[in-house]
Parts: C-alpha cells; sequence; structure tokens
C-alpha cells in the first residue's frame, strides 16, 4: 500500500495530465459555442506521433535529437518532487522546490537549444521570447514559494503544502490570495496560455512556445507534448495545493478533492482563456513585473 | 470676538464681492473691508482680544505683529487695487513680451479672490492650533492662485500651475510633519498633549525627540517650500513676476511672512524643548543657500520683476539666518521681518507702474525713468538701495542687526558668508536699478497723461515708512518687536 | 479585524501599482478614486469596534469625496481639455512599477525602524501609508501631464491620510473638515486650471511649459 501511497503523485500525474490539456481545450471550444474534440484527444495524439518516424534537418546536431529527450526526462523528475493533494512527493528534501525551478530551467534550456540549433529564424525568435519571459517568471515563481515556506514554516515542498490548510486561510488570507494569484500568473505565463500566448495561433511570427518546436516530429514531438502537459500538472498541483487545501483524515478523499481542483483549474483556464485577448507582447514583462510584486508582497506579508 | 471678526470680515467681504456686478460698489466694498480690518488690528494693540474657539484662535504678541503687519500692508494695496483696476479697464490688452492679445480674469473674481486671500492669511496668524494653521496655510495657496491668472495667457497660466503643484505638494508634506507632531506629542500612557503652541511648549520636554526632528525637518521643507526657501522655490520667480503687481507685492509682502509664522510657531517649540541647535543648524542651512542661490540668479537678470522675486528669495533666507542664529538676532529677524514687507511692497508698486509706462519686463530696454515717472522712478532708485542693505533705510539696520549677532556668537564662518552675498547682490541689483533710472528714454515712450494719483501715492507713503524705519523705531514697536522675539530663543 | 485592515492595505499598495503601471488616464484616476474609498473604510476599520458618530461620519464623507466626487471632476477635466488619454510618462511603465518595488521595499524597512507610541492594528499600515506618498511624489515628478500630477498630489494626500489613521489621530471635527476641504478645493482648483491650460495649449503637457526660464546674458 505504501508504494502505492508514495508513487500515486507521480502516477496520477503520469496518467492524467494530457486530460487537463483536453478540458482546457474542451472548455475553449464549449465557450465558443463548438463541440470540441474529444477529452481522450491528446492521449491519441500522443500515440499517432510515437508510431511515426522522425525526419531531422541537415542543419541540426545531436543536440536537436537529445532536445525533446532532455526536455522530458527534467520534467518527470520534476514532477518527482512535487506533492499532490496531501499525498506527499516521491522524494522530498529541504529547499526542493528550488531543484524543481532548475529542473524546469534545464528542459527550458535544452528546449532553446533545440530550437537554435536548427538555424531558423522563427525559432530563434521564439526562444527569445521565451527565455525574456521566463526570465520574468522565474524571480516570480521563487518569491511565491518563498513566501509559502515562510508562512508555513517548512522548506520542502511536500510539508508545505501539507501545511497549508483551511486555518491557514482563515488566518492569512491576504498573503494567500496574493500568492495564489501570483502562482496564476506564472502558471499561464509559464504553460504558454492566453493572455501571454495563444496556444491556437497559426501564425508564426505570433507563436512563443509553438515556434520553438516547429522542428520536431514524431516521438519527439511527442515527448515535447507530453512534457507540456506534466508542465502544466505541475504547475496546477501546486495552485491546487494552495488553493483547494482539503485535509480530512481519508486520503482518497483528499485525491478525489484534489482531482476535482485540478477539473475546476483546468476549466478555469480554459475560460480566462477564452474571455480575454492575448497582450501585447511588450505588455508581458508588466504582466510578470505585477507576479512578482504580488509575490514579494505576500512574501512581505508573511 | 474681536479674534473671530478679523478673519470673518475680509471673508464675508469676498463672499459677496463675487456677486457685486457695479465696478464702483465692489471697489468701495474692498476698500471699506481693508480699513475696517486695519482699524481693528491697531484695535488689538489697546485693547487685548480674548481667545476664541477655546483657545484655538488667539493673539499672542508674534501673531499680532504679523497680524497688523498684514493688514496694513493689505490696506495700502487695495488702493492701489482699486487705482490698478481701473487702469487696467479703460485699457486694451496686448501683452508686452510676444503681442497677442489676452483678456483678464473677471474683476469681481479678482476682488473677492483677494479678500479671501485676506481671510486666509488672517487666519494664519491668529490660528494657535498647529492643524488649523496648515488648513489655513494652504487656504492662503488656493485664494491666491487666481490672483496669478489675472492675465489670461500662457505664461501666466503655466505660473499658476507651477505655483499650486508644487505649493500643494510642499503642504503636504507639512502636513505629513504635523501627523510626525501628533506622534511626538504622545505620551508613553497613551494621552497626546494637545497641538496648540502654548500648550506643547509648555510641556515641550515630554515630547518625543526623534519624531519630533523628524516632524520638524517635514514641517521645515514643507512650509519653506511656501516661503520661498532654496531648493523650493523654483515657483516662487514666475509666480511672483507673471502676477498683477498688486497681487505680486501682497504675495511678497504678506504671503511669505505667513509662511514663515508656521515655520517660527515650531521653532518656539523646539526652542522651549531644547533643541534649538537642531533646529537652528537647518535654517542657517538653509537660509545661506537661499541667499547664494537669490545671489546666482540675480546677476545678470535682465528681467526687473523676477529680480524683485529672486531678492524675495535672499531675503527669506535671511529671516532664516537670523531666527537659526538664535539670541539678538531674533530681534533682527523680526524687524526685518516689517521692513522688508514694506519695501518689497512699495517695489512691487513701482515696477507695476514702471511696467505700465514702458511696457518692457526687461531692464536693459528701461531708462529714463526719472524723467518720465519722477516719483516711480525716484522711488525706484531708493527702493531698490534700500532692498539691498543700504543705509539710511530700514532693512540696512535690521540686516546689521542679524550680522552683528553672527560676530557676537563667534560664527564668522556664517558672518563673512551673510556679508559677501549681500555685498554680491547690492552690486546685480544696483547697476541695472541705475541704469533703468538715468539716461534719456527711447522715443515711443510717453509720458502718461493721467495716471491715478494712488499709483504713485501708495508706494510714496510706503517709503516713508521704510525710511522711518530706517530712522527712528518707535518704541511701542521695539517693545512689541521683543516680545515676539521672547520664545523664539 | 485585524484580517480587514490586512486586506484593505494590500489592496491599497495594490491599488499604487496600478497607479504606477497603467498606460491609460481613466485607469489611473480610478485607481486614486478606488484608494479613497479604501481609506473612508479603513479609517472606519482601524477603530477597531469603539464606533463613534463623528467616527464613522467623516470617514464616510471623505470616502464619498476622495472616491465618487473628486474622480468626477477629474473626469470631467479630462474630457474638456480634450488631451489625449494616454498617459506619458518619462520613464517606462516597467520602470515605473521597479520604482514603486524600491519604494514598497524603503517603506517596510522604514515601518519597522519606526517605533509608534502605540502598536497599530497591523503591522503592514505605516508602511502602506508611506508607500502610498511615495508612489505620489515618483508619479508627480516622472508623469508629463497635468492631470497625472494632480493624481500624484492626490495620492500623496491619502499616504499622509492613511499615516494618520495608523497612529489612530484623533483629530478635532473641525481640523479634519478642514483638511478635507482644502483637498477638496485644491482639487477643483487644479482641475479648472487643467482646463484652462487645455485651452490654451492644445495640450496638458508639463514639460511644455517652459516658457517662463532664466536667460543670463
Amino acid at each position: 500500500m505504501t508504494i502505492v501511497s508514495s508513487l500515486l503523485p507521480l502516477m496520477l500525474a503520469a496518467a492524467l495530465a494530457p486530460l487537463v490539456q483536453a478540458v482546457i481545450t474542451r472548455t475553449k471550444s464549449v465557450m465558443a459555442g463548438r463541440v470540441g474534440p474529444p477529452l481522450l484527444q491528446p492521449y491519441r495524439d500522443l500515440w499517432k506521433l510515437a508510431r511515426k518516424g522522425a525526419v531531422y534537418s541537415h542543419t541540426t546536431s545531436w543536440i536537436f535529437q537529445m532536445g525533446a529527450t532532455i526536455g522530458l526526462a527534467s520534467l518527470i523528475c520534476a514532477v518527482a518532487l512535487v506533492p499532490f493533494a496531501g499525498f506527499p512527493a516521491l522524494t522530498a528534501f529541504s529547499g526542493d522546490f528550488v531543484m524543481v525551478a532548475y529542473l524546469m530551467a534545464l528542459g527550458r534550456f535544452f528546449t532553446v537549444l533545440a530550437a537554435l540549433d536548427t538555424g531558423s529564424s522563427f525559432e530563434g525568435m521564439g526562444a527569445s521570447r521565451e527565455v525574456t519571459f521566463s526570465a520574468f517568471a522565474e524571480p516570480a515563481l521563487f518569491l511565491a514559494l518563498a513566501a509559502l515556506a515562510r508562512q508555513t514554516g517548512h522548506l520542502s515542498l511536500s510539508p508545505v503544502l501539507a501545511a497549508v490548510s483551511a486555518g491557514t486561510w482563515m488566518r492569512a488570507a491576504p498573503m494567500l490570495s496574493l500568492t495564489l494569484a501570483a502562482l496564476i500568473i506564472v502558471f499561464l505565463a509559464e504553460n504558454a496560455r492566453i493572455p501571454v500566448d495563444d496556444p491556437a495561433t497559426h501564425l508564426e511570427l505570433t507563436m512563443i512556445h509553438e515556434v520553438m518546436v516547429l522542428d520536431h516530429s514524431g516521438p519527439d514531438f511527442a515527448m515535447i507534448q507530453y512534457g507540456a502537459a506534466l508542465k502544466l500538472w505541475l504547475f496546477g498541483a501546486i495552485i491546487v495545493g494552495v488553493a483547494f487545501p482539503w485535509h480530512s483524515g481519508n486520503r482518497w478523499l483528499d485525491a478525489s478533492v484534489g482531482l476535482a481542483g485540478m477539473l475546476v483549474l483546468g476549466v478555469a483556464t480554459g475560460v480566462i482563456e477564452s474571455s480575454m485577448a492575448r497582450l501585447r507582447l511588450v505588455r508581458v514583462p508588466q504582466l510578470l513585473l505585477a507576479a512578482i510584486v504580488l509575490s514579494a508582497l505576500a512574501l512581505a506579508l508573511a | 470676538m474681536m479674534v473671530a471678526l478679523l478673519v470673518l470680515i475680509p471673508a464675508c467681504a469676498g463672499s459677496v464681492a463675487f456677486f457685486v456686478e457695479s465696478d464702483r460698489f465692489r471697489r468701495v466694498l474692498l476698500l471699506s473691508a481693508a480699513t475696517a480690518q486695519a482699524a481693528l488690528s491697531l484695535a488689538t494693540w489697546v485693547v487685548q482680544p480674548t481667545p476664541a474657539l477655546g483657545g484655538w484662535l488667539a493673539e499672542d504678541a508674534l501673531g499680532r505683529l504679523f497680524e497688523t503687519l498684514t493688514s496694513l500692508l493689505f490696506l495700502a494695496a487695495s488702493f492701489y487695487a482699486v487705482a490698478y483696476l481701473r487702469e487696467e479697464r479703460s485699457q486694451s490688452h496686448a501683452d508686452f513680451e510676444e503681442g497677442f492679445l489676452f483678456s483678464n480674469a473677471r474683476e469681481a473674481s479678482f476682488t473677492g479672490c483677494l479678500l479671501f486671500f485676506l481671510a486666509a492669511m488672517t487666519l494664519v496668524t491668529v490660528s494657535q492650533q498647529l492643524a488649523l494653521l496648515w488648513v489655513a496655510v494652504e487656504a492662503t495657496t488656493l485664494a491666491s492662485a487666481p490672483l496669478i491668472y489675472f492675465h489670461r495667457h500662457h505664461r501666466s497660466l503655466e505660473a499658476t500651475w507651477k505655483y499650486l503643484l508644487i505649493c500643494s505638494v510642499g503642504i503636504a508634506l507639512a502636513l505629513l510633519g504635523i501627523f510626525f507632531l501628533a506622534v511626538a506629542a504622545t505620551k508613553p500612557d497613551g494621552s497626546t498633549i494637545p497641538l496648540v503652541v502654548q500648550e506643547l511648549s509648555s510641556r515641550a520636554q515630554q515630547l518625543n525627540v526623534p519624531w519630533f526632528k523628524a516632524a520638524f525637518v517635514l514641517l521645515l521643507v514643507g512650509y519653506g517650500t511656501k516661503m520661498g526657501l532654496a531648493p523650493f522655490h523654483t515657483w516662487l520667480p514666475d509666480a511672483h513676476s507673471e502676477a498683477p503687481s498688486v497681487a505680486s507685492a501682497l504675495l511678497s509682502g504678506a504671503l511669505l511672512n505667513c509662511a514663515f509664522l508656521g515655520i517660527l510657531r515650531t521653532q518656539e517649540i523646539c526652542v522651549a524643548g531644547g533643541l534649538a541647535d537642531f533646529s537652528g543648524r537647518l535654517l542657517l542651512v538653509f537660509g545661506l543657500l537661499s541667499m547664494a542661490v537669490a545671489a546666482v540668479f540675480i546677476t545678470g537678470q535682465t528681467d526687473y520683476k523676477r529680480m524683485l522675486a529672486y531678492s524675495s528669495v535672499e531675503h527669506m533666507g535671511i529671516l532664516a539666518v537670523g531666527i537659526g542664529l538664535g539670541g539678538t538676532a531674533v530681534f533682527g529677524a523680526m524687524l526685518h521681518v516689517i521692513n522688508h514687507s514694506l519695501t518689497k511692497a512699495m517695489l512691487f508698486m513701482v515696477a507695476g507702474n514702471l511696467l505700465a509706462v514702458y511696457r518692457t519686463k526687461n531692464a536693459t530696454d528701461v531708462a529714463g525713468a526719472l524723467s518720465v515717472l519722477p516719483a516711480s522712478g525716484l522711488l525706484w532708485v531708493l527702493g531698490v538701495f534700500a532692498i539691498t542693505g543700504s543705509p539710511p533705510f530700514g532693512p540696512f539696520l535690521s540686516e546689521f542687526a542679524i550680522l552683528k549677532a553672527a560676530l557676537d556668537q563667534g560664527q564668522a564662518f556664517v558672518a563673512i558668508v551673510y556679508l559677501g552675498l549681500l555685498a554680491i547682490i547690492f552690486a546685480a541689483m544696483a547697476a541695472p536699478a541705475l541704469a533703468m533710472a538715468q539716461g534719456t528714454p527711447r522715443e515711443n515712450v510717453v509720458a502718461p497723461a493721467a495716471r491715478s494719483l494712488a499709483l504713485s501715492a501708495v508706494p510714496a507713503i510706503l517709503g516713508v515708512g521704510v525710511v522711518m524705519m530706517g530712522i527712528y523705531i518707535p518704541a511701542v514697536l521695539t517693545r512689541a518687536l521683543r516680545e515676539a522675539a521672547r520664545f523664539l530663543g | 479585524m485585524s484580517q480587514l485592515v490586512n486586506s484593505i492595505l494590500v489592496l491599497l499598495v495594490l491599488t499604487g501599482f496600478l497607479l504606477l503601471g497603467s498606460s491609460r488616464l481613466a485607469a489611473c484616476i480610478r485607481a486614486v478614486a478606488i484608494q479613497g474609498l479604501l481609506l473612508g473604510i479603513l479609517a472606519i476599520a482601524v477603530q477597531d469596534g469603539q464606533l463613534s458618530v463623528a467616527g464613522v461620519l467623516f470617514p464616510l464623507i471623505s470616502g464619498v469625496v476622495k472616491g465618487l466626487f473628486l474622480p468626477w471632476m477629474l473626469f470631467r477635466a479630462m474630457r474638456e481639455a480634450e488631451a489625449s488619454r494616454e498617459v506619458e510618462p518619462f520613464i517606462s511603465y516597467n520602470l515605473s512599477i521597479m520604482a514603486g518595488a524600491v519604494a514598497l521595499a524603503v517603506s517596510l524597512w522604514l515601518g519597522q525602524r519606526l517605533k509608534l507610541p502605540s502598536q497599530p492594528p497591523s503591522s503592514l499600515l505605516v508602511p502602506a501609508a508611506f508607500f502610498t506618498s511615495l508612489v505620489g511624489l515618483i508619479v508627480i515628478v516622472s508623469r508629463r501631464k497635468a492631470l497625472t500630477q494632480v493624481l500624484g498630489y492626490l495620492a500623496l494626500e491619502n499616504g499622509v491620510y492613511a499615516f494618520g489613521a495608523a497612529v489612530a489621530l484623533e483629530l478635532p471635527v473641525l481640523v479634519e473638515l478642514g483638511i478635507l476641504l482644502d483637498v477638496f478645493v485644491g482639487v477643483f482648483v487644479m482641475g479648472i486650471a487643467i482646463f484652462h491650460i487645455g485651452r490654451e495649449f492644445d495640450h496638458i503637457d508639463t514639460d511644455k511649459l517652459a516658457s517662463l526660464t532664466d536667460q543670463l546674458r
């Protein structure tokens, strides 16, 4: 039983991450008045891509082939450190949230390298935008997690999210709301959602994330897509841990609440994406600066 | 009752003046309100008025001195204003510098604002509660801003905007200072000392020192902005040069004193609390800085009204130096308040006459004032000599008293810098002023046909006052000045 | 009660950042309006249950004046001066927000250093007050339009007022009324001046009001 419960966060992430993407897409379609793709479509896409052959351009080197793999590997390691709904993560140690951020940065670094390796100007442009925006998003993430750490008195993600409870909300609602707001902005930025990036655009000049991975194909592209889903789940788990702190005795009840929370987060993201327009690129640093300020304020309040 | 009347008379007259349609009736209203106010002020020297509003409005020696000076100056200014407004009515308005046509503000609003201005200044002088004093100082800013915008063109609008914004920001900082003072006046057991000058002075030892020092700095910065101390003086040259001469006379002669009074009230409490060294040093620094800045900007100044405005900055610096030195210099500063107000008001009025006839603000284009306008030309020369500190005029005595006090205290550096700056300013102002008075006027300058007598008579009377102050100070005045200086160190 | 006070203060700080970062004049005016309303509620909240008629009435009046009346006047001034609706700052919006962050840090440091005689209801009260004043000063210095300078002045006054609420000053009724009247008339006069500036110059950029200078021979 303990093996199952210690592997549960990772297994849930592995199994359900593309489903959250599907929920977001479905919500957007429904809000636009369409039916939308079926909920299992991301899995079908991954399966289709895995069976295809990969095409590598002559201008690329081994970095291009490694990029997707390392990206996925780092994200899987990062997800292993994140708890979900009261179940502690596979490993937890003091300062592991720094490790999570750095693992994500490692994945991003190799994705960017792979994009630059192709020598295509579109991908280089997307890479520079992506790196700029994550340079602004990272302090916000760190400050928000530091605020949570200071409030709960622990330095590791699993105890921190376990310590956030309804009582904490009663005591420190302003601080937790600010942290939540900052985390949501970082969530939207890192996962290339509106208002930072439009995942449904087909114009390369306006893309940030999708344009970086234009040249990947087949299993590489499947790894990239799956990695993006894992990233979504990672941020979502942290947000659900702060926003829906349900710690009853029954762990399976907690897990169900956590899953319901992820569903709510997916629907909410779809609603946000449908109701806002994308920000001008020069405004995105301002948005992320606002997130930094919000999390700094939360840290000051903690 | 008397104290309340002092504020209410001009306030009511001002409210009525806005709605009066007839020019003649309005001017009579202005003159009678000014005369009543002056008479009431002089009466307070004979009969000590009783405090009103539970001790918040009362006239102590310092307040009485400033209040009487303000009322008398306003009386003179109102006679000049009536003549000035009559002249303005009859002329078409073409701008002297750029030639475009402009209009004036409604005379009713000008008169009304003048009277409100007097009411607000009187409220400053009789307030004993520091927060009420703050409200009154802000009210003077708001009442005097429309006065600057009498001639409706872009330069005066720019001057009005700078005046409004810079003074309001400064006064907002002064409000923070008042709040800091309230914190300083909270005793550890939670009870508070009321923010009345008398109470704070008598219990000054119980004030929380760090908070009080911070409060003093903020109040000095805030009221210093309004007073025209460098480096917060940047609104002053524009406002005082673009306003009509009667308004400039009141702004320089009366309003700067009221702002100074705010600082003086705080200094009273500082002295009572034993912090005179701290406050004195700050006042000295700002005073000498103001004098230095004025000296730099007066040298080579071609606009003679701006020159007078910078001279006001210099004299406010002298006042700050006097108070900062303490001791006998305070008597000198109180005397200087009177001397400066009389002389500067006279100078601005004379400048107004010169401007009306010569149609230029450039000192290099004005020549032969003594032949075109004998009375104004003579007063101009005498006034400039007076304001730069020559004997036998009043300002010489007061500036000398401050210098002597500096030397007595052994502050050689202060004395040398003070004297040096006075000398520079004398040279920088006297040379252009003499050039303006002597020589032959240009061809297109016409000696005025029949200008109102008041336009020359009022400055002449003020000039006589300045000369008198230089030769003989009546004993009653000496006693009053000593009384006023008593609590200021 | 301290939760309510904390939430109000957080919102106050956020309106400060909103004022610094908004590019539209209308958004800036609304930010200052929200500040005025928040301060009215704050002044009631810090009284911690000991409510008196005057204690509720004056914050209410102040909230209504600063939150509804003054913004209405400023909107009118903006419309009648026919200025362009964009704030044109001297420093970029990003730099303004970072300046605001520095101001917040300085305010927090000052708030820790200054020991008030009585403990305020929240440790964030004095820092929020200083922050609002500093934001007002930053806005006055770094913005071109006359209207934004008035907004900066209002923010400065709001910060000072918040400090007064923080130290639970029991100002007499007359003084409170006087201060409020002064701010109201001040903004009224400034609004009229802005209207005149707009009509005279066809713009309300104060950095173009530079014809009065000292020309040395």
